[in-house]
Formats: C-alpha cells, sequence, structure tokens
C-alpha cells in the first residue's frame, strides 16, 4: 500500500534509472533531509551533537568507506583504523601548517592523502585476496599507528604525542575547537555525509560500481569480460581510503578535538567499522548507516536507560550493555545474515504487497 | 531510523530531569577494562568522602554534595559522552582520572567555564595558571615525579648519577610518554644515559622490552605504567630476576594490587607516591558513618588501599576548594566560576590536614593565580610482600624546579600560542 508502484508512470530513462525510483520512498528520502537540515540545526543541544549526532555521522561515513572496499569489491579490509589516523594527522598537520586556509578543504585534502595511502597499502590486493589480504592490512594497521607514534613530527614535537585541533571557522563560524556550537558541528558533519553518501551510491550504481561488485562476485570471470581488477580493486581502495580519511579528519577536529593515535585509532577501531558493515549490510549505503546507528546509539541508549532511568550501578550497567550488544549481534545475524539493510529491503517487499500478501 | 526516533524520544524524556540545588560533583570513573583495577578503589573512595562529608557534616557549608557517577572505561569517547552527559547538571568540577580525556577536556572546560583537577596526571604543563585558567593539577605532576624519582636515585648514589643507565617502560600514550622531555633534560644535567621502553595500551605484551632490559642491564628501570601494565611488568621483572629495589614505578603503578599478584617476587618493589599511607582516623568515620549505613561505593572493601586514599584525597582537596570558594562569596550554593576561585585560594597546611582526620595526607602547599601545580613532592615507598603492605622510605622529596620550570613555561606557550590566547595573573 505504501511502496505502490501502481500510477507512478515513468516517461524518461533519467526517471526510471533514479535512486528512489518509487514515489513514497523519495519522498520519505526528502522528508529525512528536511527533518536533518531544517529541523535538527534548531534543537540540537550539546550532548545530543557531541555525544550522539556527531559520531553517527562520522562513523556512517567511516562505513560508507568500508562498506565500498569489503561490501561492494569484496577486499576484506582490517585496516580502516590506520587509516582514519591518517586522515586526522594529515588534517592537523594541514591545519597547523596553513591555519589560513578553510577547514573544509584541509578535510578534503585529508582525505586525498589518506587515498594515496590506501591505494599503496592495496598494492597487495592485486596479488592476495580473502585472509591474506585482510592480514596485510591488518600490517597496515599496525604501522601506520606505530609511525604517527614513533615520529615526533606529525604531531607537531608536543610532550605527549596528543594532537589537538585549535579554532577554525566555515564562514565566520567556528566549526573545530571548543567555542563550536552544537548546531555547526552538526551541519558540517551533515553536509559532509550528505554528499559523500550521495557520490557513493551514485558510484556503486555506474560503471565503476558495478566493476567492483563485478570483481567481488567473481574476480577470473570479471576479468575474462574485460574488467580491468587492476584498475577496479585499486580505484576501490582509493575512494574507500578517501571515505574514512575524511571520517578520521572529522572525527580528530570535529568530533573529539584532541586525540592519541593507539586509544582512539587502534584495533578496536577498526574491528567496530566492520562490524558496523556486517550488521549494517554488505554492499548497501543504507546498510552503512544503519549499522553505524546500531553500534554508536545503542550502547548510549542502553546506558541512559540502564544507569539514568533504571539507577543500575555503572559498572553493572557497562557490563549489562556489552552482553546485550553482543547478543543482539547474534540474534540479528542469525534472523538476518546480509545485515539490517536485507531487513529494511524485506520489510520494503512486505509494504509493497500490504495488505493484499497474494 | 526506527532505533534513531526511539533514542531520540528517550534522550528527551532523560533531559527533562529537574534540577536541584546540590553541589555536584562528577565521577568519571571507570570500572570496567583493563584499567579498572585502578579505576575502582580510586573512584570508591572519592565517593565515600562526598558521602561522609553528607552523613556527618551534612554537607558542605550545610549544602549537599551529590556525586553522579559516570562510566568511561578509560576511553575518550565515553569520557566525552560523560561530560556532555553532567556538564548540564550544574557540575562544580571535572576529575577524569585519565590523561587521554583530559587533553579532550582542557579546551571544553576552558570554553564552558568549569574547573578540571587533575591531580597527579594530566598536561603537566597546566600547573601554570597564567595559561590555563581552568586546570588544576596541584599537588604534582609527571614531571615533578620523574625529577623525584631521579633525586631520590642521586640521594641513594651519593650525588652522581654520572655514567649510570636508567630505563623507561612506558605506557604507549600520552600518559606514559609525559615523563620524556624532563627525563632527558635531566640526563643532560647528571649524566645518566636514558633508554626508552614503550609498551602498547593496555600492556599485557611486554615479553621484548624485559628481553631488551635483561641484555642491556640498566642501573635501574623506572615505570611509567596503569592499569594491567604494572601486574605484568612486576610479574616480568620478578621472571628476569631483574633486583625489585632498582625497579621504581610512579605513583600510578605503585598500588597493592600490582604488587601482589607476583607474591613474594614482588617483595622490595618501589613507587613513588604523592599520598601518604597510614591509618588515617577519617577511615573510622567513614566506617561509621558510610560503609556501616551501608551507603559505600563499591563492594567497600578498598578502605585505606593506596588508590582508595588517594581518590578519597581527591575528593578532600574538592570539599575544601568548595569550602574555599563558600567563604570567600559569602552564600553556600556556588557556582562552577566560584569554584575555581576557591581552588587558587586552597592553602593545605599540616594543621588543616589535621582536622581534616588525615594528617600528613599530603604535601603542604598552596595554590595561587599564577601557579596550579602545588609543591611537587612526593614520597618513595617500598612494597613488603610478607606483611602485605607499602613502607614508607623516604619523607616529601622535592623536585629539581630549576628543571622542571623552563620546560613548563616551554610547553605552556606553545599551547598559547597554538590558541591564541593571552596571559592572566599580570
Amino acid at each position: 500500500m505504501f511502496y505502490r508502484e501502481a500510477g507512478d508512470f515513468k516517461t524518461s530513462y533519467v526517471d526510471d534509472s533514479q535512486t528512489f525510483p518509487i514515489r513514497f520512498d523519495r519522498y520519505r528520502y526528502y522528508a529525512v533531509l528536511m527533518v536533518a537540515f531544517a529541523v535538527i540545526p534548531f534543537f540540537v543541544d550539546s550532548y545530543w551533537a557531541n555525544a550522539i549526532l556527531v559520531p553517527f555521522l562520522i562513523y556512517a561515513i567511516a562505513a560508507i568507506g568500508l562498506n565500498i572496499l569489503t561490501g561492494y569489491c569484496g577486499q576484506v579490509s582490517l585496516g580502516t583504523g590506520g587509516f582514519m589516523a591518517v586522515g586526522a594527522y594529515s588534517c592537523y598537520k594541514l591545519m597547523t601548517a596553513f591555519p589560513d586556509v578553510s577547514i573544509i578543504l584541509h578535510v578534503i585534502a585529508a582525505g586525498f592523502i589518506t587515498a594515496a595511502v590506501g591505494v599503496l597499502f592495496g598494492l597487495p590486493s592485486l596479488r592476495i585476496k580473502g585472509f591474506y589480504l585482510a592480514v596485510a592490512t591488518l600490517a597496515a594497521q599496525f604501522f601506520l599507528v606505530w609511525l604517527f607514534n614513533k615520529v615526533p613530527w606529525f604531531y607537531n614535537y608536543s610532550a605527549s604525542g596528543q594532537i589537538s585541533a585549535p579554532e577554525r571557522t566555515v564562514f565566520g563560524i567556528a566549526v573545530t575547537g571548543p567555542n563550536t556550537e552544537a548546531w555547526a558541528k552538526y551541519l558540517v558533519c551533515l553536509l559532509f555525509v550528505m554528499v559523500l553518501a550521495w557520490v557513493a551510491r551514485n558510484l556503486t550504481r555506474g560503471t565503476i560500481g558495478r566493476s567492483w561488485m563485478a570483481i567481488r562476485d567473481m574476480d577470473i570471470a570479471a576479468e575474462i569480460i574485460g574488467v580491468n581488477p587492476l584498475k577496479a580493486k585499486l580505484t576501490a581502495f582509493a575512494v574507500s581510503s578517501f571515505y574514512i580519511g575524511i571520517a578520521g579528519a572529522l572525527f580528530f577536529a570535529v568530533y573529539l578535538g584532541a586525540v592519541e593515535v593507539g586509544e582512539a585509532f587502534g584495533i578496536q577501531k577498526s574491528f567496530l567499522i566492520l562490524f558496523m558493515v556486517i550488521i549494517g549490510g554488505l554492499g548497501s549505503i543504507f546498510g552503512s548507516f544503519a549499522g553505524a546507528a546500531f553500534l554508536v546509539l545503542l550502547p548510549v541508549l542502553l546506558k541512559n536507560v540502564l544507569v539514568g532511568t533504571l539507577g543500575w550501578p555503572t559498572d553493572l550497567a557497562a557490563h549489562i550493555e556489552l552482553m546485550i550488544v553482543g547478543a543482539l549481534i547474534i540474534v540479528f545475524l542469525i534472523a538476518e545474515p546480509h545485515g539490517l539493510a536485507q531487513l529494511w529491503r524485506i520489510g520494503k517487499e512486505k509494504l509493497r504487497l500490504w495488505p493484499f500478501p497474494h | 531510523m526506527k532505533l534513531k526516533l526511539a533514542s531520540v524520544a528517550l534522550g528527551a524524556l532523560m533531559a527533562a530531569g529537574p534540577a536541584l540545588a546540590d553541589l555536584v560533583f562528577p565521577d568519571l570513573s571507570y570500572r570496567t577494562g583493563p584499567f579498572a583495577a585502578g579505576g575502582i578503589p580510586f573512584s570508591d573512595g572519592y565517593q565515600d568522602y562526598f558521602t561522609l562529608m553528607n552523613e556527618r557534616d551534612g554537607g558542605i557549608g550545610g549544602v549537599k554534595a551529590r556525586v553522579i557517577e559516570c562510566e568511561t572505561a578509560y576511553n575518550t569517547e565515553k569520557g566525552v559522552e560523560c561530560y556532555e552527559a553532567t556538564k548540564g547538571e550544574g557540575a562544580l568540577i571535572y576529575q577524569p582520572l585519565s590523561t587521554g580525556i583530559t587533553y579532550q577536556l582542557i579546551p571544553k572546560v576552558s570554553a564552558d567555564k568549569i574547573p578540571l583537577h587533575t591531580m597527579g596526571y594530566g598536561r603537566t604543563s597546566a600547573a601554570n595558571g597564567k595559561v590555563f585558567e581552568w586546570v588544576f593539577n596541584y599537588p604534582a605532576n609527571y614531571w615533578d615525579a620523574a625529577s623525584v624519582a631521579i633525586n631520590y636515585l642521586l640521594d641513594e648514589n651519593g650525588g652522581s648519577l654520572e655514567g649510570k643507565k636508567i630505563a623507561l617502560l612506558y605506557h604507549n600514550s600520552a600518559y606514559g610518554k609525559e615523563p620524556i622531555p624532563t627525563l632527558e633534560a635531566l640526563a643532560a644535567k647528571h649524566g645518566y644515559t636514558l633508554t626508552l621502553l614503550p609498551v602498547d595500551s593496555p600492556g599485557q605484551e611486554q615479553k621484548s622490552q624485559w628481553l631488551q632490559i635483561r641484555r642491556e642491564r640498566p642501573d635501574v628501570v623506572l615505570m611509567w605504567g596503569w592499569g594491567v601494565m604494572n601486574q605484568v611488568a612486576v610479574q616480568e621483572a620478578a621472571n628476569i630476576r631483574f633486583p625489585m629495589e632498582n625497579f621504581i614505578g610512579n605513583w600510578w603503578a605503585g598500588a597493592e594490587h600490582d604488587v601482589s599478584p607476583a607474591g613474594a617476587a614482588a617483595n622490595g618493589y618501589k613507587s613513588l607516591n604523592m599520598n601518604r599511607i597510614a591509618d588515617y582516623p577519617v577511615f573510622e568515620d567513614i566506617r561509621t558513618h558510610v560503609h556501616a549505613k551501608g551507603l559505600a561505593a563499591g563492594d567497600g572493601s578498598n578502605v585505606g588501599k593506596v588508590l582508595y586514599t588517594r581518590g578519597m584525597y581527591a575528593a578532600m582537596l574538592a570539599v575544601e576548594a568548595a569550602k574555599k570558594a563558600q567563604e570567600i562569596h559569602g552564600t553556600p550554593d556556588i557556582t562552577a566560576e566560584m569554584m575555581r576561585d576557591g581552588m587558587e585560594a586552597l592553602e593545605m597546611t599540616a594543621a588543616s590536614m589535621e582536622a581534616l582526620g588525615a594528617p600528613g595526607i599530603g604535601p603542604e602547599f598552596g595554590v595561587t593565580c599564577a601557579e596550579h601545580g602545588g609543591s611537587g613532592m612526593g614520597i618513595v615507598q617500598q612494597w613488603n610482600a610478607a606483611e602485605g603492605k607499602w613502607v614508607a622510605l623516604t619523607d616529601y622529596i622535592a623536585p629539581d624546579d630549576e628543571v622542571i620550570a623552563p620546560l613548563v613555561e616551554q610547553d605552556s606557550m606553545a599551547y598559547v600560542a597554538e590558541n591564541n590566547l593571552s596571559l592572566r595573573c599580570e
């Protein structure tokens, strides 16, 4: 009933191949954008921005990035944390070296630097795959974290090895540093998320995305029909690292404001983002959002319910929270191995037929 | 999307709680994760002292203290969440017990105008009150600790460390890296060679570092460890039969739970401390007024332990500063900004510590507008495994201010340049 195609006539190929071909779906998408851009900024307070929305948006970018590599191109990567660190540190170096250039440009430049590093570490993917590639990217993770710890140039020789984001503005409004208003933080991240998700969605629908998926589904067959594996794999690494680099730069500059590499970008971050992608759904942009929401928002929600509402001791709540999240991950993966995105897809199919399922 | 909406609804519900006229002391604790062994006793001591104030004295200056506990698991992202969740409640002071979270909070508290007290941890150059208006690290900081350790060694070795080999085994994080500049400056001054041995967090894997120690045979190993790293290091030192009396931890690597797993082999291990361990009268009050009434934080088994005492000392300094603020501003209902004035006027003397039921718990010190770092003194204590307790070896040892003051100046000025600040107190 809701997802009705009847009466929704398409008169051109452009109409027919749009991202949301069903009218209801399209309006829902516009409504979400409306709320995100025109309603939330007026109501968001600093708790909502700093503890919930900004981390959700940034993790969503990282998850989209990893989804391009792992979900669309089939190359398993455990180096996400390391690549986020590249984004964060290049953003820091650029911010401090060129204080007059806009922070937005720095974040994008950080993405390009990370893309270059990603391509470098993606080279082994031309010869190895599967678990062996995972181990090679794991090496990238450890090497990059070690590098940023070891070479003082990266953290401007500060005594503690911490990097801290100085205040930078966009159109005169602070977006990094302690005086940032909640809505400014939120809007900057939202803007990046919207543009990047839109680009990702269209990349994956186009030629490049199809060549990635061909490589994912069977690399030998793809090569035989004329997909260049070198180009496909390296573009996947480049685009994925670009996204992850931007996520890392925002994570450092806008969200936390100060990081140390081992704590913020360690192996557990790589796993966290990989879990987001797996739980959300491999090969789905919506899945990246769903996975990020699940792993960022659920712990905060549980904490607020268990400690804030029920008044449990904090340690008990923290342990129970781990158990609940862990159990839910298992339940979800048993109920739907293809992730939350597949549940959403099935739900839409059902709604299309409802209330006449036969 | 559904999840998001549900959490939106719930969060809105939560945000609408009424504001009570209490003195709010958030406790960003960690009772889970690899650092919980240190986080639990500290938090227990911190909370118990505020409960004692409420139960025995009817609050601070007649106003009840309210502690809001928030679990950070020593994780900076959760630390930020905790800060944002509690700051709106009228928080007077933050003590996150984590150097990583401290670095996050320094710019935030400066913007929100809430004092941050990092007792013996955090950013060392915050001792310079001219630069860091809202950050305090009295009574001592990491660079003091490094200098106290070296001064102790100088004393042991007849005033000269010429040609000695000292290894620093440190947690590879902001926390562990803090003492390096001081130890390097002191190496240049006293002529010892310094070997740096980083241990990656959380610190369970130290075989290669101890292999290197066995090969290079340093005269002394200093340790900047925390959480599970300490226990592993003491065990590894015992395994290679490193002479324990030459193994000195800083004050975060010298609690009962750090040495007890190694049993008798840990006998003789030394560590610094900034607060003396004794059976203070105030513990008796805590037992009668807090524990006997069933109000103990945690399971109540930690009273008198090293980190419990330190947590209680941290709360004691906060309460004294709050009383000072009430006195200065003539109102019992102080705000965070008034609290800061109280902290800047804080004066701890032997008499005042005795009056609080904890004679000699810390060094005597005073805080001023320009000087947020206290005296920087520390003691050296040694573990007696047979009796299962720490024995103080020295009285309070003063750090080498000649070396530390320029380092503090240099690092805090770098912060000024990075953030375009102007100096205060001039």
